[in-house]
């Protein structure tokens, strides 16, 4: 609560009180703190003078600002029909086998979490998956194991990215 | 049947140059707004997202609005499964989109523009802020009036329906609203704002570029211009490919198909599914099948009950929820096929869901709403037997 | 300007409507029902159910007739054959999605879904249930009780929070099939910032939000030889139960009531309006002690405006919204527990019961009385004073599970100690009522003379305005008065939480130029309560006012300090007004909640 009302406070004197600034507001937190915590809710609220209950309303509306702790690196791997064909179940299971969670879980060290999501703008290089913000595409489980392992070892590697 | 153009590949949305000077810019904003608008009008644009909207006359009604408060916003919020086309124009062309909502916001008179981005391409906003900020320094230099920014979505389909995105940027949940009032009389903080796509945009810089005489010498007389295709699934040449309005479905597959080709989802999940028995029957364009360019090809190889399935798992989940048809009737299409195909209703099951299926169009709210149920009807219609064993 | 006239055509009658009005009031017009779920004329427009689609001509989809403003040339058909279809299709979807457990429902025979899906001839397994077979009822609350199985998505209820109170503990959450009608991070409703006062159960058009139930408590205390039962009655409660058991809207039955509940086995049924009664004698001379302190002490301790406190909605809202002005609320306890701290003490005493055997139940026009009474500091007695409070509803159907023939029954006078009363404590019920029952008190206590208005009403502080404003002053006062001499006292009456806050903004802010202020929680006062018979609506409400006015009219006493039981009541036993007795028995403390 200490620590997260003075940031809350400076996001709303970065981005204004008004109620357009909900969503850059929350997003940023979500990027810095991967979860929205109960606290933070309300002190967005107080900050914007909302309920808390319409923040809560609004962020569950939208699936990347989640009220559940998530791991450091969020991995969405895209389901789309397209990604289906191109062998997403492969994908999947080999990012549960390394990381040894399930879709929907997060690494015990706090490091990983494994989601599916709607499609991510990538059906002609499918597979692909989104780790934060970076789009991973032409997938095979062994471009997998070498992306986790740069992550593991230390944070992003930019050496997998297939974007022309 | 109208004649079809046949396939021809074109290269203007990314060929010829994207001026980092924003030439065209320049030259708009010493033209007559109303000559403008014409141009746009004449040039018979119609929105590139899917709806089809004529880009003039949307153009011309905000223009029209009384007031000095209007807003223009790009909405590149490509949800749409199967679609990728505005993420090329975003990463390679973007001065383009930039200037054709520029000369938007000086024909409407409008000084503040946003570009509201989904959150999946958060990952382009380092490159396109810089793109930004050179705007706005060659909009100071011309004595330009006019701040674009940017708005991220955070991960929800329906935010691409057009009042769904101004409530979205109004921080609230992104439900669509009730129509009338439109936004080019009631948009973002209730006043007139144009909404339009990445690629509208662009073409409508390319139409104050090339003039409309250039322009109308592409497509066919209901679609004019040249079209971004976003081509993928069993098909050798995925990846975005701008071809000209009008041409038959078949003549699509000759170019794009396996050779196997067994059905083309023209317009993506919430597009129509058409077989190989109809491809030769089929023109893509306004007057035939309209399509917001997501095109996915499916082969023998594939069960067209799988990829129903796939597009009712996601319209349940995207559909905002606030309606009933949408909401409740998602969920009812998708029980509805599983309980045929585990045998728990009987076949005769899928006439009551087609009947759902026309609820659902003529019920919803939005026009998301009334096109979810596109790809049930088509694929059932015309693939009943694998719903069934 | 005149107003432009927008001509159009419905089922083949035409028809000239002022601009923005929508197709469903262009069809009420010439006598055309369409059905609605989500639309209620309290609120905005939504457009989100779909059953109220009408076909437009010239358009391919159908139209929402509660969202649709006509425009010139219309021509709309309300009976076609694709809108019966599409109607009938859209309350199949909605059944599906309900939990139609009808038979065992509270709201049978009074849900609008139930109704709309007999209309159209809905099969109940036209679709495949939605509803979680592993669904929970949220109970947590002492007034409102949350069934999502029930509910229909309508999202009346997040409107009524929103819009009508201002208190936004209902949301939309989630969307597509996960979309529900939730709480802060889906809290349990006694976890949140709810006021409890009902009114989302007023418009919610199914069984999915309705009052926690305790008429079966009532009947096992009825049924026990060892208990006596006390009831006390609410002023709105005898103009709303009528429209339960076979009345029009607007129908004085209070000795039907009175009659019907001794029928059914009430050992003594008295009157909520002797406590209002007191209320006003306590809740007067508090007012007129916190002038003389800050007036004549220079006292500045003491916060003015003073605030009514009767609605236990709008304390609670106080409570969470503004914690940090507490101080300007009287300290008196409501009309319902003055009542309760009086029938295990003075009541039991005169009759000679022991206390613990009094079972004290009111019958209140509202849902969060039930929390009021479960408030722990609500225990003067030494019991928990009040042991249940029941709505309206609750009573009503006590009196048709009971088998009573109301509409042939006669006249019965309440029983007596704490049964008399006057018309200033009926008018308790319509908002500005206790803002007048005071008024007609301390101004005849100051002065010598009745308040200067043509029969005592005092209309600047009636009508459904949401804040409205008097002034009077205080001329010619009796000496021990005199320091009030040409003070000209400001009043205000706010009623629904929304007019609340606009007053309470003033309040917070310095800048609220007024000495006393009546809140009452819901729109139009107790009548209007979250404990009324369904369905409410402004016609509804202003029917209900009339019937109480017309009450306090027909009553020989209108002035509170002439209640005969109430003075006996202080000489006999209380002793001095906001004396040590009453302090302990009448008034109360308030507690700090938090915001969100």
């Amino acid at each position: 609560m200490n620590q997260i009302q003075p940031y809350v406070r400076s996001l709303a004197d970065k981005y204004g009180r008004e109620r357009e600034c909900l969503l850059p507001i929350l997003q940023e937190i979500v990027a810095t703190e991967h979860v929205l915590s109960q606290d933070a809710m309300v002190e967005v609220a107080k900050e914007l003078n909302l309920s808390a209950a319409e923040v809560y309303g609004t962020a569950s509306f939208y699936s990347f600002l989640n009220t559940k702790p998530h791991g450091k690196y969020v991995i969405r791997v895209c389901k789309s029909i397209v990604a289906e064909m191109k062998g997403k179940k492969e994908i999947v299971d080999k990012l549960c086998d390394i990381l040894k969670i399930r879709v929907g879980e997060t690494t015990p060290d706090g490091r990983f979490t494994l989601l599916e999501t709607n499609d991510i703008g990538w059906s002609d290089q499918e597979p692909s998956m989104l780790i934060n913000e970076k789009p991973y595409t032409y997938l095979t489980p062994e471009k997998i194991v070498q992306i986790i392992a740069g992550y593991q070892a230390n944070g992003k590697s930019n050496n997998h990215q297939q974007i022309n | 049947m109208a004649p079809s153009n046949g396939l021809k590949r074109v290269d203007v949305i990314f060929g010829a140059y994207a001026s980092t000077k924003y030439l065209i810019l320049q030259k708009s904003i010493r033209r007559e707004k109303q000559e403008i608008i014409q141009d746009i009008i004449d040039s018979g644009l119609r929105g590139r997202g899917g709806a089809g909207f004529p880009t003039g006359l949307k153009w011309k009604f905000a223009a029209a609005q009384p007031g000095n408060e209007k807003y223009v916003i790009c909405n590149a919020d490509e949800g749409e499964p199967g679609t990728f086309k505005d993420r090329e124009i975003l990463m390679k062309v973007p001065q383009k989109m930039i200037s054709g909502m520029a000369i938007c916001a000086y024909v409407i008179g409008a000084t503040k523009a946003y570009i509201y981005l989904r959150g999946e391409y958060q990952f382009m906003v380092p490159d396109l802020q810089m793109e930004l900020d050179n705007f706005h320094e060659q909009a100071r230099e011309m004595n330009f009036d006019l701040t674009i920014e940017l708005r991220m979505g955070s991960g929800a389909y329906v935010c691409g329906e057009e009042t769904a995105l101004i409530e979205s940027m109004e921080g609230k949940r992104g439900e669509p609203r009730n129509k009338p009032p439109f936004p080019v009389v009631e948009g973002f903080h209730g006043k007139p704002t144009v909404v339009n796509n990445v690629e509208t945009f662009v073409n409508a810089n390319m139409i104050c570029r090339i003039g409309v005489e250039e322009f109308i010498k592409l497509g066919t007389q209901d679609s004019r211009g040249s079209k971004l295709f976003s081509i993928s699934g069993d098909t050798p040449k995925a990846g975005v490919h701008e071809l000209e309005l009008g041409m038959k479905l078949s003549d699509f597959v000759a170019e794009f198909g396996d050779d196997d080709t067994k059905a083309v989802q023209v317009g993506g999940a919430a597009g129509f599914c058409v077989p190989r028995k109809k491809f030769d029957s089929t023109i893509i364009g306004f007057e035939g099948m309209p399509t917001g360019g997501s095109m996915m090809l499916f082969n023998s190889s594939r069960s067209m009950y799988h990829v129903l399935h796939n597009y009712l798992e996601f319209f349940e989940e995207e559909s905002c929820g606030q309606c009933t048809p949408c909401r409740v009737g998602c969920q009812q299409l998708l029980l509805g096929i599983e309980a045929i195909k585990r045998q728990e209703r009987p076949a005769s099951y899928l006439n009551q869901l087609l009947k759902l299926s026309e609820t659902m169009k003529i019920a919803s709210k939005c026009g998301l709403g009334q096109s979810v149920a596109n790809s049930f009807s088509s694929i059932v219609e015309n693939y009943v037997e694998e719903m069934i064993y | 300007m005149k107003k432009q006239k927008i001509n159009i055509t419905i089922d083949g009658i035409k028809l000239a409507v002022d601009e923005q009005c929508s197709i469903l009031d262009a069809a009420k017009k010439v006598n055309i029902h369409i059905p609605t779920l989500c639309h209620h004329e309290d609120l905005c427009v939504a457009g989100n159910c779909r059953i109220c689609v009408v076909e437009v001509e010239g358009q391919r989809a159908l139209s929402a007739s509660c969202a649709t403003p006509v425009a010139e040339g219309m021509v709309i058909k309300t009976n076609t054959a694709k809108v019966r279809k599409a109607r009938k299709d859209v309350a199949a979807l909605l059944v599906a999605e309900h939990n139609t457990q009808c038979t065992t429902c509270y709201r049978s025979m009074n849900c609008e879904l139930q109704e709309i899906a007999a209309e159209y001839n809905v099969d109940n397994n036209t679709y495949i249930s939605l509803v979680d077979p592993n669904y929970t009822i949220d109970r947590s609350s002492w007034s409102i009780e949350k069934d999502d199985s029930k509910c229909i998505r309508c999202q009346r209820c997040v409107r009524t929070c929103a819009e009508l109170q201002h208190v936004n503990a209902l949301t939309v959450a989630n969307k597509g099939k996960e979309m529900k009608i939730s709480t802060f991070l889906d809290l349990p409703l006694n976890e949140v910032v709810c006021t409890n006062c009902g009114q989302c159960i007023n418009r919610c058009p199914t069984g999915a939000l309705t009052e926690r139930r305790f008429y079966d408590d009532l009947w096992d205390a009825i049924d026990d030889p060892k208990k006596h039962v006390v009831m006390n009655t609410a002023p709105s409660v005898r103009v709303a139960l009528g429209e339960m058991l076979g009345y029009p809207v607007g129908t004085r039955v209070t000795g039907k009531m009175v009659t019907a509940m001794k029928k059914i086995g009430m050992d003594s049924v008295l009157d909520t309006d002797f406590t209002a009664d007191l209320t006003i004698i306590e809740e007067g001379t508090e007012l007129l002690g916190r002038l003389k302190k800050i007036l004549v002490e220079g006292n500045k301790e003491v916060k003015l405006p003073m605030l009514t406190s009767c609605s236990p909605g709008w304390i609670k809202f106080i409570e969470h919204m503004y914690p940090n002005h507490l101080g300007h609320l009287s300290t008196c306890k409501s009309p319902q527990q003055m009542f309760g701290a009086l029938a295990k003490t003075y009541y039991a005493e005169k009759m000679g019961i022991d206390p613990a055997d009094v079972v004290s139940v009111a019958i209140m026009p509202c849902a969060a009385k039930k929390f009021e009474a479960n408030r722990p500091e609500m225990n003067s007695s030494g019991y928990q004073d009040v042991d249940a409070g029941l709505t309206t509803r609750e009573l009503g159907y006590m009196i048709r599970q009971a088998g009573v023939d109301f509409l042939h029954l006669e006249d019965s006078d309440y029983d007596s100690l704490m049964g008399e009363s006057t018309g200033a404590g009926a008018i308790f019920g319509a908002t500005g009522g206790v803002m007048e029952a005071a008024l007609r008190t301390v101004y005849e206590v100051v002065t010598g003379r009745e308040v200067p208005f043509d029969n005592l009403r005092i209309t600047p502080v009636r009508g459904t305005d949401g804040v409205k404003e008097a002034s009077i002053k205080l001329e010619n006062l009796l000496d021990e008065w005199k320091f009030l001499e040409g003070v000209e006292v400001k009043v205000a009456v706010a009623h629904g939480l929304k007019n609340a806050r606009i007053i309470m903004d003033q309040v917070e802010a310095g800048t609220s130029p007024y000495h006393f202020i009546e809140v009452m929680a819901c729109p139009g006062g107790c009548i209007g309560g979250g404990g009324q018979p369904i369905p409410t609506n402004e016609e509804i409400r202003k029917k209900r006012i009339e019937a109480i006015y017309a009450e306090d009219e027909g009553m020989p006493k209108r002035k509170s300090h002439e209640n005969t039981e109430v003075q006996k009541l202080y000489k006999e036993w209380l002793g001095e007004v906001n004396g040590h007795k009453a302090h302990e028995l009448l008034h109360t403390h308030y507690t700090k909640r938090n915001r969100y």
